[in-house]
C-alpha cells in the first residue's frame, strides 16, 4: 500500500518546525510502523535529503523511548500499545498519516521527533525512591507484601515514562506519571517510612520542571500505553493532602 | 604476557570471603578525592554507579540513552535466579553454582560462578527493600517458579516484566544519588574511545549526541558496563542501538576479547516476516513450559496447522529427548529447530520457523488459565503477527539474543588494562559457552551491587585519587583520532545507507557463524568480512555533519566497529575444533547430533590481543581448572 506522511521537521530546538509531506510507496501490513520510516529514511539517505530523527529503542513497548503523536493521537490510533508496537495493518491504502512528536513546555523539541524528557529524571531524583544503601537490607521474606497489594502496586509500576500522558494532557500535567510512582511505593510497606515526604517532594519536583496542573480531563489514562489508572491519581491526591496536613 | 586470572586460594566456599579480607580499603575520608567513570547505565552500570557514589566516590556516568531507565536491561522478561530454596526443592548455592557451570559446558571459572551463586541471595534482599513488586504468593512471600530447564524453582519474576522492574530498583538507587550530586549523569553521550596515561585506563572520550561536541573525561579509573553486542547480526533480540563500541574500541586499546564466537541464539522469538524488517522479539521461554514444539512429518507439507492431523505431527523435541522433551537447554532447542527446517519440515512463509502449539494445555486448563498465565506474551504475539496464538499455534525460530563472550576480566572484574573495569554482558565472566535463563540479570547485579564496590577499592587504593586531568597523556591525540574518524565517515559519501552493508554483514554471520559452523564456512566469512569491511569504507553514505544529532552517524560509527568484531568471531570460532553450548561445531558432533567438546585440547578462554589494524588478533590462553565439579556431557534424553 501506499501512504502519504505529514511529519513534523524541526533542525533543533531554537529552530522554527513546520510539516513536509512524503509519499511511501511499498508499504506492507505486517510492517511496524518504525520499519515504515526506516524504509522511508533509507530512501531519504540515498536520494542526499536528511532522514527524518525520531526516538525509538527497544521496539517492543517496554523501554518507553518512542512516541509520537499520529493522527492527533499519542502513540497512534490504538490503545494500550507504544508507538513500536503499531503495525501498518492499522491503517489503509491512500491513508494521509500526521506524525508530530510530543508537545509540551517541560519537554523541548530536540530535532524533528525527539523530544527531551530528562524532566522526568529531575522529578525521579526529588523522591521516586526508597532510601535504602546497597547492603545491609532484611531477608526479603522478612517483609511480607499481601498478594492484592504487590499486584496493584506492580500496575503502577508498570508505568514506562514514556510521557504520553503528558502529550495527551491539555495543560501538560504529569500527574499520572508522578502518581503511579507515588502509588507504587505507598502500597508497599517498604515505602512507608517515606511516604509523606515523597508525595509533597514529587509534586513540587512535578511544578517546578513546568508541567501543568492536573484538572481531572481523563486523557491520560485513555493514552497511556500501560493502561495505568486515574486510581493512582486519586490516590496521589489523597496522600499529598494527608501529608500537608501535617 | 601470561593471563592472570588472580583467582584467591582456598576452598571454593571461601575463596570470596578471604579475598574480600585481603583486599585492600581505601579510607573512607579518602573516597571523596577519587573519580570513577562509569560508562552504561543498563542494570550492572547503575547498580555499580548508585553502590560506589553511597560509599562516597564521585561518579560520572555516561549513556547514550536519554535516560538510565531506557537501557536494554528494561526489556528483560522471565526472571532473576537465586539460591534462596524458599521453595524447599533442595536449591543451594552450591546446586546454582553447578547447574551453572554446567550449562555454561565447562567453558567458565568455577571461582566466578561460586561467587555469582553466592551473592545471589543479596541481590533478592537488595531488590525487595528498594521496593521491586515481585510475584507473591497468597501469603505475602515470594513466589518462585522454574525457568529455562531448571529442576528447582530459583527464578524470582514480576510478571513478564522482570528487566524492567530490577532496572527501575537500580534506577531509584541512581537518582537518588543524583540528587545526592555524588553520581553525575551525562544523557544522550556515547563513549568513543578510552584514554591511558601510562598505561592505565584514565579517561574516555564522548560525543555529545544531540550538539555533537566530543570531550574529554578524567578519572582514576574508567569502568564498562555496556551491555552484549548481538546486533553484530544485525537482527537480535536486542534494542535497536546496542552495540559494541565501548568494548570494542576499549579492545584496540589493549583490552583482551574473550570467547568472542560464543553467543546465544534463543529458541523461541518471532520468525521473520519480510526484508525490511527491524529487529526480532522474544517469546518467553516460560512458554515451553505449557506449549509444544512440532513440525510437520511430511516435508514442504503446506496446509494450515489445524488441518495437520496428531499422527503427521513430529514433536521432535518430545521425540529426541524423552525426559527433557520441550523443556531442553536454549542451545539445544534452537539447533533442532534449525535441523528441521533445513530438512524441510519448517512452516509457515518462509519456511524458516516450527510450531509452538498450545492446544492442549487450553483443553487441559481452559484458555482462561492459559489467559492468566501468557496473556500479555499472546497478545504481543497477536499484535506483532496478526494471527491468534489461541486459535492457530505460534510460529517460531530461533533468534541472536546474549553474547556470552566479552572483554577478558580476572576475579576483580578487571580487565588487561589496569584501571578498566568490565560488568555485566559486556564482559565475558560467568556464563562460559551458554547462558542459563535468569541468570544475566543476576549477574549483572551482582556486579554492579556486590563486587564491583569491593575489587575496584584494592585498585584505587594502590594509586593516590584525583591525579589526572584531560590535558595529560594521551587526551589530545586520541580526540583527534576520534574527530578524525567522525570525518571520515562522513567523507566517504558512497551510495549504500549504513543500515544496507549492517544487514549484509548480519547475513554474512547467520549464515556462517550462527547457529551452526565449520570450518569451510567460517574461513569464507573471514574472506567475506574483510571485503565487506572494505565495502563499507568505500560505499558508506552518511549524511549531515558531526555538529548535529545524527543518528546515521552514530549508526556507522557502530557497524565500522561491528565490521571488526565480526572477524575475530570467525577467527575465533574457527579455532576451536570442539562443539560446546551457543557453539556447535558441525564437525565435531556425536552419532546423534550433540555437541562433542574437546576437554582435552579446549578447556580454556580464548582471550584476544588487537594487534594492529589488519593484522590478525594473537590469541592467549587462560587455562580452566576444575577441582570441585566433573566435567560430563551434558545429556538431556
Ligand atoms: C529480550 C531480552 C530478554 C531477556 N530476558 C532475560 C531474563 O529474563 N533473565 C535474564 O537474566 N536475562 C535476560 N536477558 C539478558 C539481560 O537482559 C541482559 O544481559 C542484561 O540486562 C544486560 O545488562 P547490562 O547492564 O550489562 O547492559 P544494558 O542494559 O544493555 O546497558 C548498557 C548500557 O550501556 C550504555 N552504552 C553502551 N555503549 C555505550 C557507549 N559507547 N557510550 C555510552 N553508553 C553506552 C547504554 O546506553 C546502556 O545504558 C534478556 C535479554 C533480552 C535481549
Ligand atoms: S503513566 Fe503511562 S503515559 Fe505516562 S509516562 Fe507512564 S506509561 Fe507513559
Ligand atoms: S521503542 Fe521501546 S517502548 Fe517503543
Amino acid at each position: 500500500m501506499q501512504v502519504f506522511l505529514k511529519v513534523w521537521r524541526q533542525a533543533d530546538a531554537k529552530s522554527e518546525g513546520q510539516f513536509v509531506t512524503y509519499t511511501v510507496e511499498n508499504v506492507t501490513e505486517d510492517m511496524s510502523f518504525f520499519e515504515m520510516l526506516d524504509m522511508l529514511n533509507n530512501q531519504l539517505v540515498l536520494k542526499g535529503e536528511e532522514p527524518i530523527a525520531f526516538d525509538h529503542d527497544c521496539r517492543e513497548g517496554i523501554c518507553g523511548t518512542c512516541g509520537l503523536f499520529i493522527n492527533g493521537r499519542a502513540h497512534g490510533p490504538l490503545r494500550g500499545i507504544t508507538t513500536c508496537q503499531l503495525h501498518m495493518r492499522s491503517f489503509n491504502d491512500g491513508d494521509s498519516i500526521v506524525v508530530e512528536p510530543w508537545r509540551a513546555e517541560a519537554f523541548p523539541v530536540i530535532k524533528d521527533l525527539i523530544v527531551d524528557r530528562t524532566a522526568f529524571d529531575r522529578i525521579m531524583s526529588a523522591g521516586g525512591y526508597i532510601s535504602v544503601n546497597t547492603g545491609g537490607v532484611p531477608d526479603a521474606n522478612t517483609i511480607p507484601v499481601p498478594k492484592p497489594k504487590a499486584d496493584e502496586a506492580f500496575d503502577a509500576a508498570a508505568c514506562i515514562g514514556c510521557g504520553a500522558c503528558v502529550a495527551t494532557c491539555k495543560n501538560s500535567s504529569a500527574m499520572l506519571f508522578v502518581a503511579a510512582k507515588v502509588s507504587h511505593l505507598a502500597l508497599l510497606p517498604q515505602g512507608q517510612v517515606e511516604r509523606k515526604q515523597r508525595a509533597l517532594n514529587l509534586i513540587a519536583a512535578m511544578d517546578m520542571e513546568g508541567f501543568g496542573a492536573c484538572t481531572n480531563t481523563g486523557a491520560c489514562e485513555i493514552e497511556c500505553p500501560k493502561e495505568i489508572s486515574l486510581v493512582h491519581i486519586a490516590r496521589l491526591n489523597r496522600e499529598f493532602l494527608k501529608a500537608s496536613l501535617i | 604476557m601470561v593471563l592472570d586470572a588472580k583467582i584467591p586460594d582456598g576452598p571454593l566456599a571461601e575463596k570470596w570471603t578471604r579475598h574480600r579480607f585481603d583486599l585492600k580499603l581505601v579510607n573512607p575520608a579518602n573516597k571523596r578525592k577519587y573519580n570513577i567513570i562509569i560508562v552504561g547505565t543498563g542494570l550492572a552500570g547503575a547498580s555499580a554507579a548508585a553502590s560506589l557514589a553511597e560509599l562516597g566516590y564521585n561518579v560520572n556516568t555516561f549513556s547514550y540513552h536519554e535516560s538510565p531507565r531506557r537501557a536494554h536491561s528494561i526489556a528483560a522478561q522471565g526472571g532473576i535466579n537465586a539460591a534462596k530454596n524458599y521453595p524447599n526443592d533442595g536449591d543451594s548455592i552450591f546446586r546454582l553454582f553447578y547447574d551453572t557451570i554446567k550449562g555454561g559446558d565447562y567453558r567458565s571459572r568455577e571461582a566466578n560462578v561460586y561467587r555469582l551463586a553466592e551473592v545471589s541471595n543479596a541481590i533478592i534482599d537488595q531488590c525487595v527493600a528498594q521496593g521491586v513488586p515481585f510475584a507473591r504468593e497468597y501469603g505475602g512471600l515470594l513466589d518462585n517458579r522454574s525457568f529455562g530447564g531448571a529442576q528447582v524453582s530459583r527464578t524470582f519474576y514480576a510478571r513478564g516484566q522482570t528487566g524492567q522492574q530490577l532496572l527501575l530498583g537500580a534506577y531509584s538507587a541512581f537518582v537518588r544519588q543524583m540528587k545526592s550530586g555524588k553520581v553525575k549523569f551525562h544523557p544522550r553521550h556515547e563513549m568513543l574511545d578510552l584514554v591511558l596515561v601510562d598505561g592505565h585506563a584514565k579517561g574516555i572520550i564522548t560525543r555529545n549526541l544531540v550538539t555533537g561536541e566530543i570531550r574529554s573525561h578524567a578519572a582514576d579509573a574508567v569502568i564498562l558496563a555496556t551491555g552484549g553486542y548481538g546486533n553484530v547480526f544485525f537482527l537480535s533480540t536486542n534494542a535497536m542501538a546496542s552495540n559494541a563500541t565501548a568494548i570494542w574500541r576499549a579492545h584496540k586499546k589493549g583490552a583482551f576479547f574473550a570467547n568472542p564466537c560464543f553467543t546465544q541464539i534463543h529458541p523461541t522469538c518471532i520468525p521473520l516476516s519480510s526484508d525490511h524488517q527491524s529487529k526480532l522479539t522474544l517469546m518467553s521461554e516460560s512458554l515451553r513450559n505449557d506449549g509444544r514444539v512440532w513440525v510437520p512429518k511430511k516435508k514442504g507439507d503446506s496446509r494450515s496447522p489445524n488441518d495437520i492431523p496428531e499422527e503427521e505431527r513430529d514433536y521432535y523435541l518430545e521425540r529426541i529427548y524423552p525426559s527433557f522433551g520441550n523443556l531442553v537447554p536454549r542451545d539445544v532447542a534452537s539447533r533442532r529447530a534449525k535441523e528441521m527446517c533445513d530438512t524441510g519440515h519448517g512452516v509457515g512463509p518462509t519456511g524458516l520457523a516450527v510450531y509452538l502449539d498450545f492446544k492442549d494445555v487450553i483443553a487441559r486448563n481452559g484458555k482462561q488459565w492459559v489467559a492468566d498465565k501468557y496473556g500479555n506474551l499472546f497478545d504481543m504475539y497477536k499484535q506483532i503477527t496478526g494471527e491468534n496464538p489461541y486459535d492457530v499455534p505460534m510460529r517460531i525460530y530461533p533468534a541472536v539474543h546474549y553474547t556470552m563472550g566479552g572483554l577478558w576480566v580476572d576475579y576483580n572484574l578487571m580487565s588487561t588494562i589496569p584501571g578498566l573495569f568490565v560488568l555485566g554482558e559486556a564482559n565475558f565472566s560467568d556464563h562460559g559457552a551458554n547462558r542459563l535463563g535468569a541468570s544475566a540479570l543476576m549477574q549483572g547485579l551482582a556486579d554492579g551491587y556486590f563486587i564491583i564496590p569491593y575489587t575496584i577499592g584494592d585498585y584505587l587504593a594502590k594509586h593516590p585519587g584525583g591525579g589526572t586531568d584531560t590535558n595529560q597523556g594521551s587526551f589530545k591525540t586520541t580526540t583527534q583520532e576520534v574527530e578524525e574518524k567522525l570525518n571520515q565517515l562522513l567523507a566517504v559519501d558512497g551510495s549504500q545507507t549504513v543500515d544496507e552493508i549492517h544487514k549484509k554483514l548480519g547475513h554474512i554471520l547467520w549464515e556462517y557463524v550462527g547457529m551452526a559452523r565449520n570450518r569451510e564456512g567460517l574461513e569464507k566469512a573471514l574472506k567475506l568480512i574483510p571485503q565487506l569491511r572494505e565495502t563499507f569504507w568505500k560505499e558508506v553514505k552518511v549524511p549531515g555533519t558531526v555538529n548535529e544529532l545524527n543518528p546515521e552517524l552514530e549508526k556507522a560509527g557502530r557497524v565500522a566497529d561491528f565490521l571488526e568484531l565480526g572477524e575475530l568471531m570467525a577467527r575465533d570460532a574457527l579455532h576451536r575444533e570442539e562443539s560446546c553450548g551457543g557453539h556447535f561445531r558441525e564437525e565435531y558432533q556425536t552419532e546423534e547430533n550433540e555437541a562433542l567438546r574437546n576437554d582435552e585440547q579446549f578447556t580454556y578462554v580464548a582471550a584476544w590481543e588487537f594487534r594492529g589494524p589488519g593484522e590478525p588478533a594473537k590469541l592467549h590462553k587462560e587455562d580452566l581448572i576444575f577441582e570441585n565439579v566433573e566435567l560430563t556431557t551434558r545429556s538431556y534424553k
